[in-house]
């Protein structure tokens, strides 16, 4: 929709040509949800599209993902044979409540930014250990895991003027074998749980619970749990804080986490570590 | 910026936070639809670069040096596009608002996408079709049969609009460029009930750009109903155009006149409104209780039943007597259901265009059901003659009831009579939501008794609806809603207590199928119980016990004597659920979930009570076709078509060579609206009985002209028969004209006396018990639709409703919080099915032939939405063993009922 509020543009080519922040601002990426709720705060958008970053950088570190790298353009990443978790990229843009349409503008960091708990972008990364790679103001730079990152419905760790650069995922953690579990109440819906399990070459398991919390939550053990176990790990740690609006009600969320927990554990525990 | 749309070039600037879709629309590209404005619907889809994106998400600015392709672009030359050409032959549209999106879409999709077509349409929303119409297009299959002479009723016409819609080209309300256009934008309440104190407009008038802050100062003192129906004393005189007292969050407190949409938004930003809070209620029953915060402090001539007691209507009937009835019954069910508020999503929100024209006269171009209430109703509110107003529309974007309303003219036709500009006043989806109507919600507790032998004893129903701020369609929601769902049985002993309460929250109104899939759900989830009670298959317990032909149908009241059974085709209609589900056809279900059958049955009266009226005018053409005017609207209930029809068959013309306008009280008579689901069996009538007309005096004049005898002349498509002598009409034409016969004639209905209509529906389901989602493995419903004019067409308004009807029953509602405000005004939370929502429902037809619609023909548009939510609650509880008593039947509430009951 039309943001009326916004009397200037600011398109820099490169970092220098950021203008200091200032209130009314907002940085524009994807512009899928900045163009999709009326902004009456807003006066000034900062578009990151004509900073030129390389989407997708595939080093024998792993792989690097801009902020502005598009849904469509991670979907579309030819990943080297040894990445067993690369399927995760897929089924993480299929969790999607968008369409392919909405992949052609949205952005893998505007999607941490909006730090919903539906975020898929929030459970690929937080499944495979991404990092978060954030410039500050003043031409610093830090680095998050976005486990952290994100600190609740629609709350991360973004202070006034930081732009998200880059998202990191290691080698070690896109070689690892995973398994994927989501629902939501509506066909290719809105998640309401999205589960990702991992386990690496030496049985280490990791659990990441999204969508059915508030923020991104992850259980690790050195090998499998029992279901036991793993059941009182999660629900000792969410504490009944499980996410409440109307895709999905918070007992649900947690029979479904619980439900697909149990899946992901006998999944993976299935043929060699 | 440089850029090119459609292969054009453009070097325009576009304003800084300006979308995409509003860009192209000023640049008079009108067929990017604004669906949502959010990028939920998809009907805004463009080509960028070749790459569909919906243009609403995208920054305008960042078309500078790019390509645009837009509906209007996609045609080569005068060549449609494959997939154009591809919904023209399947008909994949009713409404035709989100068809330039869903074309855009389907024609970028690859084999891989169009082979999972529930995720690569996600992006795309359709309200009317239940989309298998849609995949049809886009499988390549044909379903239209050519028009020519001698196929008119009977025949799958296609609908005439189809070569606009599918190009852009068909003008919906908004899809005009005027000169000097101002915008209107309201400012809304924050509080659920208060009283103005005062409103402060001087920020607001210095904004550049504003012409006019209006509020109730400026609204004439005359109390109205949003709602229209025939006789306006139906509905209470409650409203105001703009009140001093505002009785929900949303109520519109002032409207903003300006030279664009931003300064008016600007100018609401900057009112500053003084409020004195006054106390709210937003429970219905608690509304009407001794000490509950009073809505209306209006006199008996508000027609308010009791507005002490926030009571909008109240209404009681009863015949035999229950308690006997129970006394004798060998079981009993008895429970109270709930059924949400849900809102009718139509693509194209509410709208409209008014302005003075040089005769001073007032013209409202709206988005509306009921053009002809409408004037009337602005003339009464405005205090003018009826002939200086003049309301008309062009193609509306769907309906659903939605647009029986005055919720948009009003405000339009003060700013026009104000400011004397042209004036457009546009909802955004967030007011559809806000400050539109909704269904009624509803409470109801039902008491069904039966014996052992399948006999029923007794029914007893206690309904509070809850009208919201506003008691349109109140009354007559609560009345309908009361009537076919009971009178459908026959049993002895009835009790009804009906209540509408007004409660502080959004009102409700006019909703498809008008109150019955209200209480339908609770009367035939009890009907399925009480058959399980004693032990009778439920389809077989209904068959015993429903009304036949010629047996008093009795509900509410005893009915009245202008419904008669027109035909009947209710035995015929369980008939044939039975036999589809018995023959076990329908996907396979997942491995480990639970199966259920469930059905349910609904009853409907054709026609609305109280005279319902059309008139049409048809004339011969000079080149020996012909034209009329038909007062009832289009928004995609295919209604034109069937008219077209209607006259090709009496005329024995092409279809093609019936040229028509409508819906314009400029073409004079009268039309009560499209409402009812009178569009097919009331105007149709009048057009039936224009074109007989036209024909008897074209046949008299051939007769006279030629010598031959009257009875040995006919119509042929262009020419009449005489006795075997060719006489083509535009010959006629000339000869007429030059003796100064007159060749047109008028026909008129007034909707009295009404038949019954009905529909059955059968699920099958599958239900995972771990995690309470449903899959529907079969879905069928057989309709008595009487003669059935358009077999495509028909089929199509079944499947549209048992769609919509399946997001009532699975996915909407609107949720309103504990101070009364809307909490998912979106289509993002408040979800309408998408095309992996809806399974294919295979559409039975009674063969029946009704004694009073046009060619036999009943209507058949609301109803088939109405059995849906209780068939597929009574499948789900045959699957799960869990009674469901509310709405909607979601994953998650499937799953608490599963964990209750262990």
């Amino acid at each position: 929709m039309d943001l009326n509020t916004v009397t200037q543009i600011v398109r820099p080519a490169g970092r220098e040509e950021i203008p200091a922040w200032r209130d009314g601002d907002a940085y524009l990426a994807g512009g899928s949800w900045l163009f999709s709720e009326p902004q009456d705060r807003l006066t000034r958008l900062i578009d990151l599209s004509t900073l030129g970053w390389e989407p997708l950088r595939v080093s024998d570190a792993g792989l690097e993902i801009a902020a502005t790298c598009t849904i469509a353009q991670l979907d579309g990443l030819a990943a080297p044979p040894a990445w067993t978790a690369a399927p995760l990229i897929g089924q993480c843009c299929r969790a999607f409540l968008a369409s392919f349409k909405i992949w052609n503008v949205s952005t893998v960091g505007g999607n941490l930014c909006m730090s919903l708990p539906a975020g898929p972008m929030i459970s690929l990364t937080t499944a495979l250990d991404g990092e978060l790679v954030i410039w500050t103001a003043g031409g610093g730079e830090r680095r998050v895991p976005v486990l952290n990152f994100v600190t609740g419905n629609n709350r991360n760790d973004l202070r006034p003027g930081e732009i998200v650069r880059a998202i990191h995922l290691s080698r070690a953690a896109l070689t690892r074998r995973t398994a994927f579990r989501q629902i939501s109440l509506q066909n290719v819906g809105r998640s309401a749980a999205l589960i990702i399990g991992t386990r690496d070459a030496n049985g280490a398991f990791v659990l990441t619970v999204t969508a059915s919390t508030p923020r991104p939550y992850q259980f690790r053990f050195d090998a499998l749990p029992s279901a036991g176990d793993l059941t009182a790990r999660i629900d000792a740690t969410i504490d009944g804080t499980w996410f409440d609006d109307i895709h999905g009600l918070p007992a649900w969320r947690r029979a479904m986490t619980l439900h697909f927990a149990r899946e992901i554990v006998a999944e993976l525990g299935g043929g060699a570590p | 910026m440089i850029f090119k749309i459609n292969g054009r070039d453009f070097e325009e600037q576009p304003a800084p936070g300006q979308c995409l879709r509003t860009f192209l629309r000023q640049l008079g590209h009108f067929g990017v639809k604004k669906g949502c404005d959010a990028g939920d619907c998809g009907a805004c889809t463009v080509y960028l670069d070749g790459e569909p994106v919906h243009s609403c998400l995208v920054p305008a600015f960042r078309a500078d040096g790019h390509e645009v392709t837009t509906i209007e672009g996609l045609a080569n030359g005068s060549e449609l596009h494959p997939m154009q050409q591809a919904f023209l032959d399947a008909q994949g549209y009713q409404c035709g608002f989100c068809t330039a999106g869903m074309i855009l879409t389907a024609a970028a999709l690859n084999q891989e996408q169009k082979a999972d077509l529930g995720r690569a349409l996600k992006g795309n929303l359709c309200r009317c079709t239940g989309y298998r119409s849609i995949e049809d297009a886009i499988a390549g299959r044909h379903d239209v049969s050519e028009a020519k002479a001698g196929c008119g009723v009977g025949h799958n016409v296609p609908a005439p609009a189809g070569p606009d819609v599918v190009t852009g080209k068909a003008r919906f309300t908004l899809d005009v460029a005027i000169d000097g256009l101002h915008h209107i934008k309201l400012a809304r309440s924050p509080h659920a009930h208060a009283r103005i104190v005062s409103i402060d407009k001087t920020a607001a008038l210095t904004v550049p750009g504003v012409v006019a802050v209006l509020t109730h100062e400026d609204a004439p003192a005359t109390l109205y109903s949003s709602a229209r129906h025939e006789s306006r004393e139906t509905d209470p005189d409650d409203t105001r155009v703009l009140d001093d007292v505002v009785r929900f969050i949303g109520q519109r407190v002032a409207a903003v006149v300006a030279t664009s949409e931003a300064a008016a938004e600007e100018g609401c930003r900057r009112l500053k409104v003084d409020y004195e809070i006054l106390p709210a209620v937003f429970d219905p029953e608690a509304a009407i209780r001794p000490g509950a915060p009073r809505l209306h402090d209006k006199g008996p001539e508000a027609r308010i039943h009791d507005a002490s007691r926030n009571l909008v209507a109240e209404m009681h009937g009863a015949t035999g007597n229950v308690g006997q009835g129970f006394a004798a019954a060998d079981a009993i069910h008895e429970g109270t259901y709930f059924v949400p508020r849900v809102q009718h999503a139509h693509l194209e929100t509410l709208c409209a265009i008014a302005w003075i024209d040089e005769s001073g006269r007032l013209n409202v171009r709206s988005s509306t059901q009921v053009p002809f209430l409408t004037r009337l109703e602005l003339a009464h509110v405005f205090g003018l003659e009826p002939d200086k107003v003049r309301v008309f529309c062009e193609r509306v974007g769907g309906g659903f009831g939605a647009k029986q309303e005055m919720l948009t003219e009003d405000i339009a036709a003060l700013a026009a009579l104000k400011t004397g500009k042209p004036v457009q006043l546009e909802f955004t989806r967030e007011e559809q939501f806000t400050g539109a109507t909704t269904r009624h919600p509803m409470k109801v507790a039902i008491k069904i008794g039966a014996k052992r032998d399948g006999t029923l004893t007794a029914m007893q129903m206690h309904v509070v609806s809850n009208t919201g701020a506003y008691g349109n369609h109140g009354m007559p929601v609560l009345e309908h809603a009361c009537s076919e769902s009971v009178s459908v049985y026959r049993c002895a002993n009835k009790k009804i207590d009906g209540y509408a309460a007004y409660t502080n929250t959004v009102p409700a109104g006019a909703f498809r199928g008008y109150g019955l899939p209200q209480t339908s759900f609770a009367v035939e989830s009890a009907m399925d119980e009480v058959a399980r009670l004693i032990g009778m298959d439920a389809l077989e317990f209904r068959r015993l016990n429903v009304v036949r032909k010629g047996e008093p149908m009795i509900g509410l009241h005893v009915s009245p004597d202008d419904v008669i059974y027109g035909s009947y085709g209710l035995d015929q209609c369980l008939d044939l659920v039975q036999a589809a589900l018995l023959r076990g056809d329908g996907d396979e279900a997942p491995t480990g979930w639970a199966v259920g059958e469930g059905t349910a049955l609904t009853m409907i009266d054709t026609v609305p009570p109280g005279g319902h009226f059309s008139d049409t005018y048809i004339w011969l053409e000079a080149d020996g076709t012909y034209n009329m005017t038909i007062g009832t609207a289009e928004f995609g209930n295919g209604t034109s078509t069937v008219h077209r029809q209607i006259a090709a068959s009496v005329l024995n013309a092409s279809p093609r060579d019936i040229a028509f306008t409508q819906s314009d009280t400029d073409h004079g008579g009268h039309d009560t609206g499209a409402y009812g689901s009178t569009g097919t069996v009331v105007a149709g009538r009048a057009t039936q009985r224009a074109a007989e007309a036209l024909r008897d005096k074209i046949l008299d004049f051939a007769a006279a002209q030629s010598g031959v005898d009257r009875a040995q002349c006919r119509l042929a498509g262009n020419a009449v028969d005489c006795d075997g002598k060719s006489m083509a009409l535009s010959e006629l034409f000339r000869i007429a004209e030059a003796f100064v016969v007159d060749l047109s004639a008028h026909g008129k209905s007034n909707g009295i006396p009404r038949s019954v209509a009905f529909n059955v529906h059968g699920f099958r389901v599958a239900v995972n018990l771990a995690t309470g989602e449903v899959k529907i493995l079969k879905s069928v419903q057989a309709a008595d639709a009487g003669f059935v004019i358009n077999p495509m067409q028909c089929r199509a308004q079944v499947e549209g409703g048992v769609a919509q009807a399946l997001g009532a029953a699975m996915l909407e509602e609107v949720v309103i919080d504990g101070e009364g405000r809307v909490t998912n005004p979106a289509l993002r939370h408040y979800r309408i099915p998408a095309f992996a929502d809806v399974p294919h429902t295979e559409v039975l037809f009674a063969r029946t032939s009704d004694e009073l619609g046009p060619f036999g023909a009943k209507s058949m548009s609301e109803s088939p939405y109405n059995p849906v939510a209780a068939a597929l609650a009574n499948a789900i509880r045959a699957a799960t063993g869990v009674r469901s008593f509310s709405l909607p039947l979601r994953a998650d509430r499937i799953h608490a009922g599963i964990t209750a009951a262990g």
